[in-house]
């Protein structure tokens, strides 16, 4: 259950964690967006260390090298991927070069999990839906997306229950081929279904008998307001798509592989 | 020979949480045990640790004299069989009977024995009549019951029932109280995790009473249950004919009375007595 952990909210505060999420968003989302403008290795590995200082200030080191961490299988499989198929279409110039595009595509992947992962981390469910509902989102929709956020924790430890009630009675999940282990989780799946579905009904029928939808102008304690620092990270997503802009059609992006030595093959 | 032994165990959750504190315990060949405490106490802990769904960050337990370490849960689940507090997370075959036949099948049992041992446990949980049915239709009290009838199907050594009286009525938690009591007679070791006082004192087993990761009294019901110093120290409230008799002691009564008919007799001698 570790990869839930690097999107688990901590209640915090932190000059990043206090920023409006709306704004955090257009940022995060900004330095996604350079990210599919790039292909080459520099830029990606440049917008890699970008969000560091983020990270450092908000306090969420652990947490966010924990999510990336989860993120390194699949980022493995997509340079095996790159790397692969370009060597078997023979795609490249040198071999040098395309080890570095297949790092900068793994490089990208990173990035964007990163990036991700970091706005998840400093934002609370209540900010987020808070923002939601500003943004003129229904409020049923914000609502059902805050509760399954929330409920994520709550399901991975009851599948936890779930697994140690099967093992109780004999289960080994690592046993036999692998259709059979598929099949293992099926005593896993169906009670995790069964009572998902059940807390999902309780869940609505509690909201209801407090009034869920009475009203159909929803009033909030709290209210998002715009201040100084939020602005500041305004100018500095704007400075950075600008930048990003600026970088890819006007400047030539030197590739790595021509500072370096060539490869011995 | 003993069937569970408990070594001097620590245990902390992932998270950081010390939950074992040195719990060192040794439960005989058909003893019946109930572990109490406040919640938190890490009784749950503690039981998970007999069938090795956890296992000792520190000290071992030994089941059968095999430490907990060196055997897989799937092994260990043929001698400690564990009810879980919640049917609905074990629960998932089309039918009663499937259910049941599962964890059978996991042992290895040849489809005649699934077959026998099936019929078996749906006898004695008296479920017969929903052979055919899907668990999910059920009640609550007859899902715990499947659950229960399915882990007895095969027969293991020791019992262990996590909160067995949550959720049941008053006939049902009467009915669990004679099942169980009759299987610790026929010789299984059972072990309950409870907060029902009142239904630990009917059943009068041997209390193992815990705090905060440690057990602080380990003894005969009556002694345990009476104490009060020792049922503040855990939260636990005595059990309401052991408050009676706590209050009564000033007309010469004994003041370590937990059981009904015991203490309806005692009161008949003293108004016998009174009278004459």
């Amino acid at each position: 259950m570790s990869v839930f952990e690097g999107f688990r909210f901590r209640h915090v505060t932190s000059p990043i964690h206090d920023r409006d999420p709306r704004i955090k968003f257009l940022f995060v989302l900004v330095i996604f967006v350079i990210a599919i403008f790039f292909i080459e290795f520099l830029p990606l590995l440049l917008l890699f260390f970008l969000p560091l200082p983020f990270v450092w200030i908000a306090g969420v080191k652990r947490q966010w090298l924990r999510s990336l961490r989860g993120a390194v299988f699949l980022a493995s499989f997509i340079f095996v991927f790159n790397f692969g198929f370009g060597y078997l279409y023979r795609s490249y110039s040198s071999t040098a070069s395309l080890l570095e595009y297949s790092l900068a595509m793994t490089l990208r992947f990173l990035v964007m999990v990163g990036s991700f992962s970091i706005f998840f981390l400093t934002t609370s469910p209540d900010h987020l839906s808070l923002a939601l509902e500003q943004s003129h989102v229904p409020y049923e929709f914000t609502f059902a997306f805050t509760t399954a956020v929330r409920f994520v924790p709550v399901l991975a430890e009851e599948a936890q229950t779930i697994m140690d009630a099967q093992k109780a009675r004999g289960l080994e999940l690592e046993r036999g081929n692998f259709l059979k282990r598929v099949r293992n989780y099926i005593p896993i799946l169906i009670p995790l279904i069964v009572s998902a579905i059940r807390r999902s009904l309780e869940l609505a029928e509690a909201m209801e008998s407090r009034a869920w939808g009475s009203s159909p102008k929803r009033t909030n304690l709290y209210v998002l307001k715009i201040q100084l620092g939020d602005v500041i990270l305004l100018v500095l997503t704007i400075m950075l798509l600008t930048l990003g802009i600026y970088a890819r059609y006007f400047v030539q992006i030197p590739q790595l592989s021509t500072f370096l030595p060539p490869l011995p093959f | 020979m003993a069937t569970i032994e408990v070594n001097d165990i620590y245990f902390t959750y992932p998270t950081g949480v010390e939950a074992l504190k040195g719990v060192s315990l040794t439960i005989r060949d058909g003893e019946f045990v109930a572990i109490m405490g406040q919640n938190g106490a890490g009784k749950t802990t503690l039981v998970k640790n007999f069938n090795g769904l956890l296992r000792p960050s520190k000290g071992k337990v030994l089941v059968d004299g095999v430490s907990t370490k060196d055997v897989s849960v799937a092994k260990l689940a043929r001698t400690v069989g564990f009810v879980f507090q919640n049917p609905d997370h074990q629960l998932f075959s089309e039918t009663v009977e499937e259910e049941i036949a599962f964890a059978l099948r996991n042992f290895g049992f040849d489809a005649a024995t699934v077959e026998k041992r099936v019929t078996w446990a749906l006898n004695l949980l008296d479920l017969t009549d929903y052979r055919k049915t899907s668990p999910f239709m059920l009640s609550g009290g007859e899902r715990k019951r499947v659950a229960l009838a399915s882990v007895l199907a095969w027969d293991p050594k020791v019992v262990i029932l996590d909160e067995p009286t949550i959720g049941q009525d008053h006939r049902q938690k009467e009915n669990l109280r004679q099942f169980i009591v009759q299987l610790n007679e026929q010789g299984k070791t059972v072990v309950i995790v409870t907060h029902d006082v009142e239904f630990v004192a009917e059943c009068s087993p041997r209390v193992v009473l815990m705090r905060e990761g440690m057990i602080i009294a380990d003894g005969e019901a009556k002694r345990i249950l009476t104490d009060t110093t020792l049922a503040l120290e855990a939260s636990i409230v005595p059990p309401q004919i052991a408050q009676i008799f706590h209050g009564l002691t000033f007309l010469g009564l004994p003041s370590d009375v937990i059981d009904v008919s015991e203490a309806k007799k005692i009161l008949v001698e003293y108004a016998r007595g009174s009278q004459g």
